[in-house]
């Protein structure tokens, strides 16, 4: 074979550029997540995981408990609809009616609204509109409708998965559509589910703009769902924000990352076993 | 009876589906009608020339021109495009063609694990590593213009890498292989021949790559500077509409508060428009 980059400086430029580039993406990762590691576990203490959050004790514990409060309510409360809307445009609707056009439409446009938009508009509408001010229920409610595009394509990608031959044969023994729906498709696609949930669940795990003006910044747990909380990603901006507690920072960061990164590794891990 | 009874609850369950389907319809809905219904009438009272041309924003004596944030959203999104297309390119090219299958078994997982992290990780990166490095090449604060386009420009590569390479994957291979039955070497093929025949798929992923910029907030705010003035240097600080937002909406009240929420329909219209040319160019990329 003729040694063609020889001959060719461009061709021998673009090919250095293209390895400039793939060293740069990859470097920038492992950097990032080497430095904050590294600057961060030696900062990680037990009092750092106290119950309580005091002023001379900036725990992150109950910004860890408010987290998985935040992550299950909003779980809860944008499941039924997304998964809900998945069904209705796999299994009802027909591909050509204008209502699954304008669903497309909308989900496409809710995911590339930037979520410091959606934390306004909860503040607006959950916080002052309903009256429930900062608190996790408008926090939750944000969240929800942030993670429904999601939710909602994933699903609908499973249900797609699921060969028409399943519904088929269970309509031939005589099941009805529902019992077809809840009984044959919905746990075949449940894989799929599960992986677009996992995705949800880092989405929400690493928000903050969005949750700044709704769920707000109380650093306890609360003791309702009316109640103001912060999360883990709240409560990093808020230590970073007073600039008082570096080290603090960095050993919230270690842990937002690490979670974050596992649930991103479970979900790809899901997705690919999905596609053997 | 038993299958009348069951006929009912298959059409109430239709019904139920139908109504969570109209789920994120009425979200869309409902989320212009909020921001406009409390945007809008701000922009009358301040005056729209006045409040998207004015070049001051002084909250204090009521003076709302939100140009120098419109402007500021503008060129560090134009910073992080200039930075993150031609990283992302390349590196979605190399992905495509030119790396075996361990590399890729590396890169891949590596780069759909840069789009999960959290926008907050990325700016305290950015505050922690960036910013002293900057202070110390360039001197002044290390915060401006050019280190959030450069962060910016970071968190967007992994969006146009994953949307370049499947739209390269996308163009039929006979293309590439003609190319090199005439003699061009295979960078010259994928360069001159296979990514231009991807081109509706590369503009879709800059446009997705936009309104990623555009509307990211907490890694700029910790990295921008955020003074409300138009940049005269890539150094200087600038404030982009959403940081505007994020810094002054925790105490803002009154015309103040609604000049905020002014400023995000102005960002939600440039959002939308966005997304516009996105569907636009993914559908002719389809």
């Amino acid at each position: 074979m003729i040694k063609t980059k020889d001959r060719h400086p461009m061709s021998m430029f673009l090919n250095i550029c293209m390895k400039i580039a793939i060293i740069f993406t990859v470097g920038i990762l492992a950097f990032l997540i080497g430095y904050i590691l590294i600057m961060g576990i030696p900062n990680i203490s037990p009092e750092l995981f106290a119950w309580e959050f005091t002023t001379d004790n900036q725990s992150m514990m109950p910004a860890i408990i408010n987290t998985l409060i935040m992550t299950l309510l909003t779980l809860v409360i944008a499941l039924p609809f997304g998964i809900g809307a998945a069904i209705y445009l796999v299994e009802y609707a027909r591909q050509s009616s204008p209502i699954v056009k304008i669903v497309r439409i909308t989900a496409e446009t809710l995911s590339g609204v930037p979520s410091i938009v959606f934390g306004l508009f909860g503040f607006l509408m959950f916080g002052i509109a309903f009256g429930w001010n900062y608190s996790l229920m408008s926090g939750a409610m944000t969240l929800a409708i942030m993670v429904l595009p999601v939710i909602m394509r994933t699903t609908e990608e499973a249900l797609l998965g699921v060969p028409d031959s399943y519904r088929e044969a269970s309509f031939g023994l005589g099941a009805g559509k529902l019992r077809t729906i809840f009984r044959i498709t919905l746990p075949s696609a449940m894989p799929g589910i599960i992986a677009g949930v996992i995705l949800s669940i880092g989405r929400i795990v690493g928000e903050t703009a969005a949750l700044l003006f709704t769920a707000g910044t109380v650093a306890s747990i609360p003791s309702s769902v009316f109640d103001s909380t912060r999360t883990l990603a709240v409560h990093l901006y808020a230590l970073l924000n007073e600039g008082l507690y570096m080290e603090q920072a960095y050993a919230t960061a270690v842990v937002l990352m690490v979670v974050v990164i596992l649930i991103n590794w479970l979900s790809n891990r899901i997705a690919k076993k999905l596609a053997k | 009876m038993e299958i009348s009874r069951n006929q009912f609850k298959e059409k109430i369950m239709k019904l139920v589906f139908l109504v969570t389907a109209m789920a994120s319809i009425i979200a869309v809905i409902v989320i212009c009608g909020f921001l406009f219904v409390n945007g809008v009438p701000a922009i009358k009272e301040i005056g729209v020339k006045e409040f998207l041309l004015g070049m001051e924003w002084l909250p204090m004596q009521e003076i709302f021109g939100i140009l120098p944030m419109i402007v500021g959203s503008i060129y560090v999104t134009a910073g992080a495009i200039i930075i993150g297309v031609p990283i992302g390119i390349f590196s979605a090219v190399y992905l495509v063609r030119f790396c075996n299958e361990k590399v890729y078994k590396i890169v891949k997982p590596a780069v759909e694990l840069m789009a999960g992290i959290p926008s907050i990780v990325y700016g305290f990166f950015g505050l922690v590593v960036i910013v002293p490095a900057f202070q110390t090449i360039f001197g002044g604060s290390g915060k401006g213009l050019l280190t959030a386009s450069l962060l910016l420009g970071i968190m967007i590569l992994p969006t146009i890498i994953s949307v370049v390479e499947s739209s390269l994957r996308a163009v039929p291979e006979h293309y590439y292989e003609g190319a090199l039955a005439l003699g061009a070497t295979r960078e010259r093929s994928m360069f001159f021949v296979t990514l231009p025949a991807a081109k509706s798929g590369v503009l879709a992923g800059v446009a997705l790559g936009i309104g990623r910029a555009i509307g990211e907030t907490m890694a700029v705010v910790m990295v921008a500077g955020n003074q409300p003035i138009i940049p005269d240097s890539i150094l200087s600080g600038v404030r982009t509409m959403t940081s505007n937002v994020v810094l002054e909406m925790g105490y803002a009240s009154g015309l103040h508060r609604e000049a905020l929420i002014a400023t995000a329909v102005v960002l939600f219209v440039f959002i939308l428009l966005i997304n516009l040319s996105f569907s636009a160019l993914k559908r002719r990329a389809d």
